[in-house]
């Protein structure tokens, strides 16, 4: 009994409530990847292996812009543009000929685009770090931290843009077309949907997304040409822990595998805290192949 | 996906007259027989570099055939080859077993994301545990000696090194082929084809995927020793994810489904390399005309260089 209570003694409180802090800061941004990574995959049965480089282009075009316009918002709004544009070119090039062929095609395909954009990431910015600065720079008083307000406007608006995307897919027209294109392609070719474009334009949101989120997160760290793997690493942990093409699912299993994450990191090292979402991936494979948080399939 | 059905279902029309039979057969020894030969005779005749890059396409080669056995054969494309490939390197082979008992329930697209994360893990472990793998500097060996007790002990010299090498993927090669061709191989290509199908006529899918991993996952390991042996070197580099997309590369330019493809697909991909930095300088990103190549050939060629070559020398 009294191991119990000093066990409960040993839990550093304010430490967790830092990490809750940091883990759905990071959740939020892995909910924006990974919801677009599900999206494509829900509705073109699409893996996306180059949604990281998306991600990374993003940072790296909102870096060319910070240095021309000086301008932050215009970096996010801008790469989200360019990069989308660059992902429905994708599309249409690389991805809209192996429509009916093997998905294992297509996992090959992107695979191929993502070792092509790194690499240009590489020729063309170098393996030297890039640095955006956060646009605002207040802090705030977390216990014995200075803690940036700019993280808690990430999450916000990441939580605003998924928000903003899922009331386009309720009521928008062409979120209708996609929803329908989701549910039965055959049927809603039949009643004039041009699906083909509808691909591309989901393409295009997807990539819009990463390249989003990538510009939200470049502050946090630097901007380097393999910072791509290791979200898209963690966006497919979360896409395949929240369920293969469940939006909602997704969402909720980023902020869940970063929460756990996080805590991980009080007691083990941080470069140790990433196996956990591996045993959690691994633990869901084996037990829940469906997702965590989906009704159990009947 | 198919690979090349159009001329196995042409061979398995002509098996009942004896005679083209048996000339199929004499053809492939006669060319394997050809290949061997010059690849022998290879090493005396080439400059230093050009033998160490032939040597190192053999490696490579293994590696890309092993991991055909899963792609081509039983149609699970695997994104964790390095994993075996580095972990030969460092010594251990078991994960394979690890690695399969896990995977082998998954397909497709499951399969592909979960051995690409085993190999990040097993990155991760040997990056992180300094002690026992030297971590990012990697571990410096002397090579050791080619040696048969009692009768024959000598250092390695390049050319020795390139025959040891020969002769173990050519070995390799030849077991892999057997493999193939058993009632095993064809339960694996049965896999491929109809899974659903196969395990309703009574094969217990998981067993034989799980020994396809752990077959292909051996070679790898070999193939991961001689590339340590060749360059005196082991880094977690090897583990990392870039090597196991090579190795699909490898698979996909040369023809999935054929073991001898892959070789010719990591013959070509290293020496388009070769070429690409001698035209543009060291520093060209070499890795960009070769994912364009790579995307075209997904798209317009398939079936590979090799599968390509069957049609048309069949045609």
């Amino acid at each position: 009994m009294d191991a119990v209570v000093q066990f409960f003694h040993a839990i550093p409180l304010d430490l967790i409530i830092i990490q809750t802090v940091n883990g759905i800061v990071t959740g939020m941004i892995l909910a924006l990847i990974a919801s677009g990574l599900t999206l494509i995959f829900g509705i073109m049965d699409v893996v996306n292996f180059a949604h990281g480089e998306l991600f990374m282009l993003g940072a790296y075009v909102g870096v060319v812009i910070i240095a021309t316009t000086g301008n932050f918002w215009l970096a996010l709004i801008g790469a989200s543009l360019i990069v989308a544009l660059l992902g429905a070119a994708m599309q249409i090039v690389a991805l809209r000929p192996l429509i009916g062929r093997d998905p294992l095609n297509t996992i090959l395909a992107t695979f191929g685009i993502s070792l092509v954009l790194q690499n240009y990431a590489l020729w063309t910015f170098g393996p030297v770090a890039r640095k955006i600065g956060e646009p605002i720079t207040g802090q705030f008083q977390l216990f014995y931290l200075q803690y940036p307000w700019y993280r808690l406007l990430i999450a916000a608006l990441s939580a605003a843009i998924i928000g903003g995307f899922w009331v386009y897919l309720k009521r928008g027209k062409f979120g209708v077309w996609i929803r329908a294109t989701a549910q039965d392609r055959v049927m809603a070719q039949a009643m004039g949907i041009p699906v083909p474009w509808v691909y591309t334009g989901v393409f295009a949101i997807g990539a819009a997304m990463a390249a989003a989120s990538g510009v939200l997160f470049a502050p946090m760290v630097g901007v380097n040409h393999t910072m791509g793997l290791d979200w898209v690493l963690k966006a497919f942990i979360v896409v395949v822990v929240g369920g293969m093409g469940n939006f909602g699912g997704s969402i909720a299993a980023a902020i869940f595998i970063s929460l756990v994450e996080a805590y991980a990191a009080i007691w083990v090292d941080p470069s140790h805290a990433v196996l956990v979402s591996f045993v959690i991936l691994i633990l869901t494979l084996l037990f829940r192949p469906t997702g965590l948080f989906v009704a159990t399939p009947r | 996906m198919t690979t090349a059905p159009l001329d196995k279902g042409a061979a398995l029309q002509k098996l009942p007259r004896d005679k083209t039979r048996v000339s199929h057969t004499v053809v492939f020894w006669i060319g394997f027989c050809i290949v061997m030969a010059t690849l022998i005779v290879a090493p005396l005749v080439l400059p230093e570099f050009w033998r160490r890059l032939t040597t190192e396409i053999l490696i490579w080669g293994l590696l890309a055939m092993s991991s055909d056995l899963l792609i081509g054969y039983t149609g699970m494309v695997s994104f964790g080859h390095s994993a075996f490939f580095g972990l030969g390197m460092y010594g251990a082979a078991g994960a394979a077993l690890f690695v399969a008992y896990f995977s082998t329930r998954l397909r497709d697209i499951y399969f592909a994301i979960t051995t690409l994360i085993f190999s990040q893990i097993f990155y991760v472990i040997i990056f992180t545990w300094t002690a026992v793998t030297g971590g990012e500097n990697g571990l410096i060996f002397t090579r050791p000696h080619l040696r048969i007790p009692f009768l024959y002990d000598a250092r390695f010299t390049s050319t020795t090194m390139h025959w040891f090498v020969l002769a173990v993927v050519a070995g390799s090669y030849l077991i892999l082929r057997r493999v193939t061709q058993s009632p095993f191989g064809m339960v694996l290509q049965s896999i491929r084809e109809n899974e659903p199908r196969t395990r309703a006529i009574g094969y217990r899918v998981e067993n034989f995927k799980m020994v396809a991993v752990m077959l292909s996952g051996l070679f790898a390991g070999l193939a991961g020793v001689l590339y340590a042996i060749q360059n005196e070197f082991a880094a977690p580099d090897f583990v990392y994810f870039l090597t196991s997309g090579e190795t699909v590369i490898y698979n996909v330019m040369g023809g999935i489904g054929t073991l001898v493809g892959p070789i010719v697909g990591a013959g070509f991909f290293h020496l388009m390399r070769e070429l690409l930095s001698r035209f543009f300088g060291e520093q060209f990103p070499y890795l960009i005309p070769l994912g364009l190549i790579f995307i075209a050939m997904i798209i317009f060629l398939p079936q590979g260089i090799m599968g390509f070559a069957r049609r048309w020398l069949n045609r």
